[in-house]
């Protein structure tokens, strides 16, 4: 066989040199867990390598200079018109070099798409717990490159120097102006003197091209090693375990299907890129500090700033012959640093909370973690009204609304938003989490109405099978509460224990409790204390697997599911191991 | 294994379709179960919903795939990949065949190129997950997970070697060593810092002028002409207007550009100065006092000069001063009056700084 020979030949070629039998054949049986929300960080990949791809082709013809020329190319509306050869090289790009507007513009898709990834793929790996130990580190590798990943994109479409990025430059400046004490330095030596000077787009350009490139692949290798040496999390599911990971190999299901994930990449960056016009250079014009186009908007993930920049106070001290500029400084870094720290601090936050150090692979169901949802949804709350007040103009006209009362309104929802998302999300979550219970308790409802020689209707239920019941997790409920943070304690004020005495150990507890909050799940009879429609005392088989085939429901209608029911219906065996882990032979 | 659900009675149920639990269990096209044993766990870990031990290799279907079925599936992955290979060779008779420059000709190219491009990519893709879906057996592997902590002993041996190492330097037995080498490396990161001081000059005072001066005329932005008052012959819109001698001096422009209104008499009221006015026209710098875009919108019937970037918002006969938003100050205003040819002219530069605050403008 060919495949036997080649293995043979060049195979053995290989490993008399590199010894690699062992270690790539470990590698090729890798397993990879199938989710789909992991198809997530995959676009964030291999967007960033059809970046690179596209940004190679640019540089061949972009001239990152602010020289001035008098432009006579083929873009004749244009024609005549002094500008710097930046923005003159990316017309030639657009309009005379074959491909180059293609280039240009799956580049720039490429980009929106790139950090709308990373975007996706934090907020997974937030809302699934899957940056809890021993992920941390992975974790705040993956908020440098979000950093790192907005930052690029700001510079790189700063560099046409067109009229629409030159005017970002000069929000820029004023930004940098705003920072106490050393802000007109920082400007002064970004831009090598006075706005705009002629250094600027030169220097963006190399940090664009190869600084923070070099430094996201540096990382963006670590990020991915570190994955493959902790192994993936897995999503609950059947046969799914903290001390396993259940999935496809890498060879050949996982480079096949990771392979065409690719070229679904590339080929929804293509289609947009041909269909779809982004960033039109040659409309705007060339860039001069006297003008500017109505409605300047940036791309989406500026957008952010420039709301906060729209809808903070006009704040500024004057005092000792100084100027402290809060109107600026603030609404750019302290939103900003807020999220970014937050969201750095978080695992280490929870951790000390809840006194979890344990390693952590199946990831939560967000609903199984209200708390720590409730608060992700707050903070996307936030930064969803700092990104719409970053088109108000446009929601405005739309709406046919005040342009200020879009201000206004945006700078009262900045705080009561999160507050009412958090609220809102957390119940949400608690009353997923009964539904959930309910499931377990009298199984799915299949639609089949008997008649019973009563004369009474019943509704059939099938319980869940095992692949429906690992799903839930309902079990992942129950980790936080089993921890020895002292909540033995909670009950018994008389001794604290040592982590939660003091101010902090107060505060702690306290937060203990809000963050490990969820519907009681004790599995001894009482079902689930507070659900309140009638049946809080009747659950035999708490919240186990109703082992019959099917559970009662009276005429009354699902929601009304009598417990004395349940549990008559086939005789349903007592099987209380504690656990809930499923019928049968546990 | 065994199947839980089999529900009896209960067909046509909403069930999981694809992960539905396994049947019979083949490994097709697998390296042999024997061979994958040696690497993977024979049992669930707890905390399952365990019942019993797990395969190693689970296949998922109950069936093994028709080869019917994977014969079809192999022919429409081979159309799929010829039609990806026509695609990129008609992707290269594009690139030859089709011109740029004219915009039409542009699109057109785009177009040709964009969509052979596409058809090239989208085709592998769909051929590739046709193959992986259709053509493979679909299997699923459980692979053990080891705890990620070094055992006690493992760690020990590292201690007794840094150790052996730390103790073999002397770092910690000679502080004289220790702290020369400090001494030695804090300087040496700071020398870079230092290397960064001519990026650009210092600020200096640069920032609280313009290049504004007394007799400076006036001309419009674009057509670089002067302006006569009489030009004027009633109240109207918002003109931007630049320094004479600087249309191409963008680092000049980033400052100095300014717009001048016209009012009807008795419109303008205090805070404007009214001495630096000429005939109802006032000029204001036009670089937003918050981070300096140029405030380009003008309302004439409310008489408001908007910002764009931010919504900063002016009241133009009130000495520019801020109705709404972020700007903290009102836009200075430029004195101006007329020279010997009538035309407009500054008397002098701003009286305060322009633009964006700066720790040093007190």
């Amino acid at each position: 066989m060919s495949i036997d020979r080649a293995l043979d030949g060049v195979g053995r070629a290989l490993d008399d040199r590199f010894r690699g039998a062992r270690g790539v054949r470990v590698l090729l049986r890798k397993v990879f867990p199938d989710h789909w929300t992991f198809l997530l960080g995959e676009i964030a990949l291999y967007s960033f390598i059809i970046l690179l791809l596209t940004g190679t082709f640019l540089t061949l013809f972009f001239q990152p200079s602010m020289t001035d020329v008098v432009y006579h190319g083929s873009y004749t509306q244009l024609d005549g018109v002094r500008m710097s050869e930046a923005y003159a090289s990316t017309l030639n790009i657009s309009f005379d070099v074959r491909g180059g507007l293609l280039m240009r513009q799956i580049h720039h898709w490429a980009a929106d798409l790139f950090v709308a990834a990373i975007l996706a793929h934090m907020l997974r790996i937030f809302f699934t717990g899957a940056y809890r130990k021993p992920r941390e580190t992975n974790w705040l590798i993956g908020i440098v490159l979000f950093t790192l990943a907005f930052t690029e994109g700001l510079f790189g479409y700063s560099l046409p120097d067109d009229l629409l990025s030159g005017t970002g430059l000069r929000i820029l400046e004023g930004v940098l102006l705003s920072v106490p004490v050393v802000g007109t330095y920082l400007t002064f030596f970004l831009f090598g003197g006075p706005f705009p000077g002629n250094d600027i787009i030169p220097r963006l350009y190399i940090i664009h091209v190869l600084l923070i490139p070099g430094l996201m692949l540096a990382l963006i290798t670590a990020h991915l090693f570190l994955m493959v040496h902790q192994k993936h999390t897995q999503m609950p599911g059947k046969g799914r375990t903290n001390t396993n990971v259940v999935g496809a190999p890498m060879y050949p299901y996982f480079m096949a299907k990771t392979g065409a994930f690719f070229f679904f990449t590339f080929a929804a960056l293509a289609i947009a890129s041909t269909f779809v016009q982004i960033n039109p250079i040659w409309l705007y014009g060339p860039y001069t500090p006297v003008g500017i186009s109505a409605g300047s908007q940036p791309d989406f993930y500026m957008g952010f700033m420039e709301g906060s920049l729209r809808m903070w106070p006009n704040w500024t001290w004057d005092a000792w012959g100084h100027t402290v500029a809060w109107n600026a400084f603030l609404p750019a870094f302290l939103p900003l640093g807020i999220i970014l720290t937050g969201l750095a601090l978080w695992p280490f936050l929870e951790q000390w909370i809840t006194g979890d150090k344990r390693e952590h692979h199946v990831n939560d169901r967000p609903r199984n973690a209200p708390t720590r949802t409730a608060i992700g949804i707050a903070g996307v709350t936030a930064y969803g009204i700092f990104w719409a007040e970053g088109a108000n103009d446009v929601i405005a006209d739309h709406l046919d609304i005040s342009l200020y009362l879009t201000t206004e309104i945006a700078r009262y929802a900045i705080f009561i938003g999160p507050v009412v998302a958090y609220f809102v999300t957390k119940r949400i979550c608690l009353g997923l989490q009964r539904k959930d219970l309910h499931l377990v308790e009298h199984g799915v409802e299949t639609g089949i109405i008997r008649q019973l020689p009563t004369g009474e209707y019943i509704e059939e239920t099938r319980p869940l099978n095992e692949e429906e019941l690992a799903k839930l997790a309902i079990d992942a409920r129950e980790q936080p509460a089993a921890l020895p943070v002292g909540a033995g304690a909670v009950g018994e004020p008389d001794v604290p224990p040592p982590g939660l005495r003091g101010g902090l150990g107060k505060l702690r507890e306290r937060l203990y409790k809000v963050v490990t909050e969820s519907v009681p799940l004790d599995g001894h009879g009482n079902g689930y204390g507070g659900h309140g429609n009638g049946h809080g005392n009747g659950h035999g088989n708490g919240h186990h697997e109703p082992e019959p085939e099917h559970a009662v429901v009276p005429p009354g209608g699902p929601g009304e599911t009598s417990p004395a029911a349940t549990a008559t219906a086939e005789g349903a065996p007592e099987a209380d191991d504690g656990r809930g882990d499923g019928p049968g032979q546990s | 294994m065994s199947d839980p659900s089999a529900p009896d009675g209960t067909s046509g149920l909403p069930d999981e379709p694809a992960e539905a639990p396994a049947g019979p269990h083949r490994v097709i096209g697998t390296p042999p179960p024997a061979e994958a044993r040696t690497m993977l766990g024979e049992r669930a870990g707890d905390g399952a919903v365990g019942d019993g031990p797990l395969p190693v290799v689970r296949e998922l279907p109950d069936e093994p795939p028709d080869p019917r079925h994977s014969k079809n599936a192999e022919r429409l992955i081979s159309v799929l990949f010829i039609l990806s290979a026509l695609a990129s060779v008609g992707f290269i008779a594009a690139y030859v065949g089709l011109e740029v420059g004219p915009i039409d000709a542009v699109l057109r190219s785009n177009l040709a190129l964009g969509l052979s491009m596409s058809v090239a990519f989208l085709a592998l893709a769909v051929g590739a997950t046709i193959w992986v879906r259709h053509v493979m057996p679909p299997v699923e592997l459980t692979e053990e997970r080891h705890p990620l902590a070094s055992t006690p002993e493992e760690r020990a041996a590292f201690k007794e070697t840094f150790t052996e190492g730390a103790e073999a330097s002397q770092f910690v037995q000679r502080p004289m060593l220790r702290r020369t080498l400090i001494a030695a490396t804090v300087p040496l990161a700071v020398a870079p810092i230092v290397l960064l001081r001519d990026m650009g000059p210092l600020p200096g005072t640069y920032l609280r002028h313009t290049v504004w001066r007394k007799g400076l005329r006036l001309v419009t932005y674009g057509a670089n002409t002067p302006i006569s008052p009489a030009e004027f012959s009633s109240a109207g819109g918002m003109i931007t207007v630049i320094p004479e001698g600087y249309e191409d001096d963008a680092n000049a422009l980033a400052a100095a550009t300014a717009i001048i209104i016209k009012f009807q008499p008795g419109v303008l009221q205090s805070p404007t100065v009214m001495d630096w006015t000429v005939d109802g026209i006032v000029c204001y710098s036009k670089i937003c006092t918050h981070v300096g875009c140029p405030v380009a919108l003008y309302e004439q019937t409310t008489h408001k000069i908007l910002c764009p970037c931010h919504q900063s918002t002016f009241d133009a006969p009130r000495g520019a001063t801020v109705l709404f938003g972020p700007a903290p100050r009102p836009l200075p205003q430029l004195p101006i009056t007329t020279d010997a040819d009538g035309y407009l002219v500054a008397m002098s530069d701003f009286k305060e700084p322009v633009g964006p605050s700066f720790f040093e403008r007190g």
